[in-house]
């Protein structure tokens, strides 16, 4: 019997794939107890994933293999995951605060008559057991907390935990599990989000270059694109430049978008909105170009250039280019 | 009219094909009261609870499209139901009106003070409560509100009710026995499809709501507001066996200052670069 097990769901594409939430969910749960993951695929997937994810720090592995999952939305995943908690009767258990992973954890918590604390940026232990930390309205608050009684169900920001567990060697068992036979949603269709390979995901970037109204229109947004390549930083968005259709909704940054804590972030012809800020605010450093002066998002920037992004941009990007060479 | 009144397996018809024969639909709306966005939001230092009085509240912008979508299937359906359900302090009854102004039936309003602070499990048991009594055949809720970010009620009540979810939903068609829509998630694209009773969840995708005119304010004063509370629900609140999760530590973190600001002559785009150098971020 392992010590202080923690149970972390393991979310993996249709293809079999592992998300690359596992690492932070590993790491976070290693620094807690000891980690079990819990896979589940199609069948013939799951023993990829199982040796991918005992290389990301899970010291047992547990995978179910079910034919639903193609076709019926959820439900298979709420089966296995609580047979997988009856298995380990863990101290928590560790989810992705992804679309996905909210919901399994939604109706799991209920299942298994748990507490449930979403999007947690941290996890700790005190003597009473697990506790989630949470960075709440647009970072201004840090908010702990922890359960009366029972396991902690807790989901976690994607990209907010830098920790990384150590490679183990892989302990795989297969699971059997019960279907319930709640009535479920079915998947008709799916198309899977072409992801631009050779730049960062939004979501844990160390550097984000974010484009808003100011940039007039879908082609003169690659002017954001290019700064963002010649950094290695990821592309964001105001909802101003999505609702205009520059970039898509994976792009939004902000209260109803996704909320990103880099080392630089850099907001291009973004006025500043509250709602904005509510999901860049806790950058490491802050740069605003924007040719308002009175514009807001200068409240908050360490470095501002009231200016032309169409000028400012260009200039910017030479300079770094020549200094680089 | 028959109302429910058992949690599991609910849905005022037994079967779709009655539901199909006879046409008639009852939505129910969640919506949620939520600090203004655009306004300084606080949380009470003590008990990490939202403090109400430092802020307008208005209705979750998103909460206000899942009443337009429910709206929009009622103006060509004329034998819909929109029921407004919502658990907030008595106050909220201004926002609830609004809803009924815009075009809701009714308003199920669920106001307790032993309710301040409750957790997500508990919201959703009440919620549920609410819900099951009042009837449905789908429900609709925003997927995640601006104050909390849980984004995890509506699946919690899905499951409470037995019933089929389909969340985040950026497109949705309404038909008179199932529900279909298009789930945006980090991996792509879903197209999924729920019999009802089913609850789905939307996204800011969906369109804004209307205005309200003079003859829905006119008509909303007269419309079914019906006020509950937890014994009416039958919710124990105080239950020491529940599993809750609790505010154990709240800390303010100081406001960001401005800093060096450059009015571009020229070079600032260089002077920029020297910043980033100078900071080792690039
Ligand atoms: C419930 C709710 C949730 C919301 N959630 C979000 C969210 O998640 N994310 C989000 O971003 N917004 C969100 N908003 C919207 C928010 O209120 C703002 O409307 C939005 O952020 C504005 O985007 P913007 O800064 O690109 O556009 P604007 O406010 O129109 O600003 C454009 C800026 O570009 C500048 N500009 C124009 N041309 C140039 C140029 N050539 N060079 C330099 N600068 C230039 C202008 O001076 C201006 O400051 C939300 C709103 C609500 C009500």
């Amino acid at each position: 019997m392992s010590q202080n097990p923690i149970l972390v769901f393991v979310e993996t594409t249709p293809d079999g794939t592992v998300a690359k939430s596992a690492a932070g969910l590993l790491g976070a749960a290693a620094a807690i107890g000891e980690p079990t993951a819990l896979i589940v695929t199609a069948p013939g997937l799951s023993a990829a994933a199982a040796s991918a994810v005992a290389q990301l720090g899970a010291m047992r592995v547990l995978t179910v293999e079910d034919l639903r999952l193609t076709d019926t939305f959820i439900a298979p995943l709420v089966d296995a995951l609580a047979a997988a908690f009856e298995n380990v009767e863990p101290d928590a258990v560790l989810l992705s605060n992804s679309v996905d992973g909210r919901d399994l954890a939604a109706r799991f918590a209920v299942r298994a008559g748990l507490a449930l604390a979403v999007d947690a940026v941290a996890l700790s232990r005190d003597e009473e057991g697990v506790v989630a930390s949470h960075s709440v309205y647009g970072g201004a608050y840090n908010v702990d907390s922890a359960v009366t009684s029972g396991a902690f169900v807790v989901t976690v920001r994607q990209g907010a935990i830098d920790a990384r567990a150590e490679a183990q060697e892989p302990v795989v068992e297969s699971l059997t599990v019960a279907p319930s036979n709640t009535p479920a949603a079915t998947i008709t269709d799916f198309e899977p989000l072409i992801s631009n390979a050779t730049r960062p995901d939004l979501r844990g970037a160390a550097k984000v270059v974010s484009g808003g109204r100011g940039l007039q229109s879908a082609e003169k947004f690659v002017l954001v694109e290019e700064l963002a390549d010649s950094l290695g930083a990821a592309v964001g968005a105001s909802r101003a430049a999505v609702d205009a259709g520059y970039v898509p909704q994976s792009y939004q940054v902000g209260q109803t978008g996704v909320s990103v804590s880099p080392q630089l972030y850099i907001a291009l012809g973004i006025s500043g909105a509250i709602q904005h800020r509510a999901g860049m605010q806790t950058a490491k450093t802050i740069v605003a170009i924007n040719k308002d002066a009175d514009a807001p998002i200068f409240q908050i920037a360490d470095f501002g250039i009231v200016g032309d992004v169409f000028s400012v941009v260009p200039q910017l990007i030479s300079s770094l280019e020549s200094r680089k060479a | 009219m028959v109302n429910q009144s058992v949690l599991a397996g609910a849905g005022r018809h037994g079967g779709s094909i009655y539901r199909q024969w006879c046409g008639d639909m009852k939505i129910v709306v969640l919506l949620k009261e939520v600090p203004d966005t655009y306004g300084d939001r606080k949380l009470d230092l003590d008990s990490g609870i939202a403090d109400r009085a430092a802020s307008d509240a208005l209705t979750d912008e998103v909460d206000e499209r899942a009443l337009e979508l429910a709206i929009t299937y009622a103006d060509s359906h004329s034998d819909t139901e929109v029921v407004v359900v919502t658990m907030a302090p008595a106050s909220a009854a201004v926002s609830m009106r609004k809803a009924l102004a815009i075009g809701g039936t009714s308003v199920v309003h669920v106001a307790d003070d032993r309710l301040a602070g409750a957790d997500t499990g508990l919201t959703a048991e009440v919620l549920s409560a609410a819900v099951a009594r009042a009837g449905y055949d789908l429900i609709i809720a925003g997927n995640v509100s601006t104050d909390g970010y849980g984004g995890v009620v509506p699946a919690m009540m899905a499951e409470r009710l037995g019933i089929p979810q389909a969340t985040n939903l950026e497109a949705v068609q309404i038909y008179p026995d199932h529900v279909e829509g298009k789930r945006a998630t980090e991996t792509g694209l879903y197209t999924v499809s729920a019999p009802l009773p089913a609850l789905i969840s939307v996204t800011e995708k969906l369109p804004e709501v209307r205005f309200a005119g003079f003859k829905g304010i006119m008509a909303a004063k007269k419309k079914p507001y019906e006020s509950l509370s937890l014994d009416d629900l039958g919710v124990v609140v105080d239950d020491e066996t529940a599993a809750r999760s609790i505010v154990v530590a709240v800390a303010e973190r100081p406001a960001r200052t401005a800093g060096v600001i450059v009015v571009d002559e020229g070079t600032a785009g260089e002077q920029l670069a020297d910043f980033l150098i100078q900071n080792r971020l690039v």
